[in-house]
């Protein structure tokens, strides 16, 4: 039961914290923001992880690997991309 | 005693998500920023591995070397345009894998593993994953124009998607009430099929203008069904990080949805609120109803014809008009995008700094197909990022400026939004344009913008109008202002 409170409690301040730290970020680095929270909502690869790590049959081994293929995508590309991206920003006063 | 260690890991590595996150503030540190969320989630992976010896290892390592390949080899090559629609298509990849990792725990275990709430959270993770794959692939489709980008409204939109969502709901109780597991399995392979149907009626109904509010909200729900698949395997890190990303998309949603001043529902359903209740016709209504009516008839007695054009070609006015300015505001809009043409106007804005006037350009949160896509275009563009300014921090200055360009633009600068009641764009907050000495508009045609709203700014006297090509007229001014 405790296990429970514990991950409602997880959640609730996950959310609050996340809820506070992102209200501060700048409008010019909503898409960066975006595609990287996006690659850590693939975090589901955990569990397409421990789908493996007991005896599987056939169709769970199918499912599994297909959801650790997209995680994976997701979660590779969303960080390539949002680095990708944040590599554009320059300030040309610093001198390029 | 190892679940005590198993518990500070845990802590350990969602507090360098936290860190990650909290340098998203300027764009250097957010590529620090970046890097650290990734290290967490490389960390992560590493513990659930060493935790729980994993069986089939080599399908595993297969297949997720072959994705991360794949996912390397698209986010290297898609361009910056094209961002909107691959972050959709990968919302609906991370929907996917959390509706497949909840079917498979679900039936697997049973009743004897997992608690109610379990149960509960898987149905939901299931429903919403699902939803969330379908409405993002719709979305994506649309953002890379492979389908109709205008919204698709069936025939009574809004009581289908309640008859669908009353569908999932019985089935959804169906499936967690029942005892049988291979009676839960069927009914899930249904509740999963109708949740797809969901999300694709929901979402082709959004279109244009709208679709940043739509790509938010998928956001959000990428991250709850995540969230919701570690609720069902009992794991921290996927809850916190679910929560986290369920937290900044809402944000995001709000941030869009504030930037158009409508509400969720409005943009979701169509449903219009009654406009009267927003207060936010800015004279008294009778005058504003009047105006828009005098207007509308000057817009129908003369429809096309830019004034000026009798006096003197626009262009050579449009000419005059920038070299005298001193101080000069550039508003890019999506049509900029479209034309490609962001790479000119930033060398006219480089040129105008050389010639030391004050340049500034003014991003309106709608500007664009996702929340900042304008940012990161101009960023590539090589425009200084301490340019780019927010609606908030300049719109009082338009009434010092000389000048103001729209490039591609047309609701963010329309005064109707301000002027007039009972549009679409009523209460929306603009770009205040029409404050600055002379504008001058490098859109496509007189068309009006997303909203169907006509933009009062193309009658406004100070205005000057260069219709065609965006990327064509900046081209040829800048020619003519260097040579």
């Amino acid at each position: 039961m405790s296990d429970l409170f514990l991950m409602i409690a997880v959640f609730v301040f996950a959310f609050l914290i996340g809820y506070l730290l992102i209200s501060k970020v700048p409008q010019r680095l909503h898409t960066p923001l975006m595609s990287m929270t996006n690659a850590i909502s693939a975090v589901t690869i955990l569990g397409a992880l421990l789908l493996f790590s007991v005896k599987t049959n056939a169709v769970e081994k199918v499912l599994g690997a297909i959801a650790i293929g997209t995680a994976v995508f997701n979660v590779v590309g969303g960080f390539v991309i949002t680095d990708r991206m944040l590599a554009l920003f320059r300030k040309k006063a610093a001198g390029e | 005693m190892g679940d005590r260690i198993d518990l500070l890991t845990d802590f350990g590595i969602i507090l360098i998500l936290i860190v990650g996150i909290s340098q998203f503030r300027t764009p250097r540190g957010a590529r620090f920023g970046n890097a650290t969320a990734a290290l967490a989630l490389a960390c992560a992976l590493v513990a659930i591995a060493y935790r729980n010896p994993l069986m089939s290892l080599a399908l595993v390592i297969g297949v997720a070397a072959l994705s991360a390949a794949t996912g390397s080899w698209v986010a290297l090559r898609v361009s910056m345009i094209q961002i909107p629609a691959m972050v959709a298509f990968q919302h609906g990849a991370g929907g996917v894998a959390a509706f497949l990792v909840a079917s498979v725990e679900l039936t697997r275990a049973g009743r004897e593993t997992l608690t109610s709430l379990g149960e509960a959270s898987g149905i939901l993770g299931v429903v919403i994953g699902a939803a969330t794959f379908s409405g993002s692939m719709i979305a994506a489709g649309k953002l890379a124009n492979r389908i109709k980008q205008a919204p698709t409204i069936l025939r009574r939109h809004n009581s289908l998607l309640l008859v669908i969502a009353a569908v999932i709901v019985a089935l959804g109780l169906f499936a967690g009430l029942s005892g049988s597991r291979s009676v839960v399995a069927s009914a899930l392979v249904v509740l999963a099929l109708v949740s797809i149907l969901l999300g694709m009626v929901f979402s082709i109904r959004i279109g244009g203008a709208d679709m940043p509010v739509l790509i938010s909200f998928l956001n959000a729900t990428a991250g709850l069904a995540a969230a919701l698949c570690g609720l069902v395997i009992e794991n921290r890190l996927l809850i916190a990080c679910g929560a986290t990303v369920a937290a900044s998309g809402s944000i995001l949603t709000h941030v869009m949805c504030a930037g158009m001043n409508r509400g969720l529902l409005s943009v979701f359903t169509g449903i219009q609120p009654t406009r009267a209740r927003l207060g936010t016709p800015v004279s008294a209504p009778g005058t504003a109803e009047a105006a828009t009516a005098s207007r509308e008839e000057e817009m129908i007695s003369t429809p096309v014809e830019p004034r000026g054009a009798l006096e003197q070609d626009p262009e050579a006015q449009g000419l005059a008009v920038v070299r005298a300015a001193q101080r000069i505001i550039i508003i890019p809009g999506y049509g900029m995008a479209l034309a490609e043409a962001q790479f000119e106007v930033a060398r006219l804005a480089e040129w105008l700094v050389e010639q030391g006037r004050t340049v500034r350009f003014a991003v309106h949160p709608l500007a664009g197909r996702m929340p900042g896509h304008m940012h990161v275009l101009l960023a590539e563009a090589e425009v200084d990022y301490e340019q780019l300014c927010d609606l908030n921090d300049l719109n009082d200055d338009f009434r010092e400026t000389d000048l103001a360009i729209v490039v591609g633009a047309c609701d963010v600068v329309n005064p109707a939004a301000m002027e007039t009641a009972d549009t679409l764009i009523s209460g929306m907050p603009i770009l205040r344009a029409h404050e600055a000495k002379h504008i001058v508009v490098c859109n496509l045609d007189d068309k009006p913008g997303y909203s169907g709203v006509p933009n009062l700014l193309y009658q406004d006297p100070k205005t000057i109008l260069l219709f065609g090509d965006a990327k064509a007229t900046v081209r040829r001014l800048l020619d003519r202002l260097t040579s």
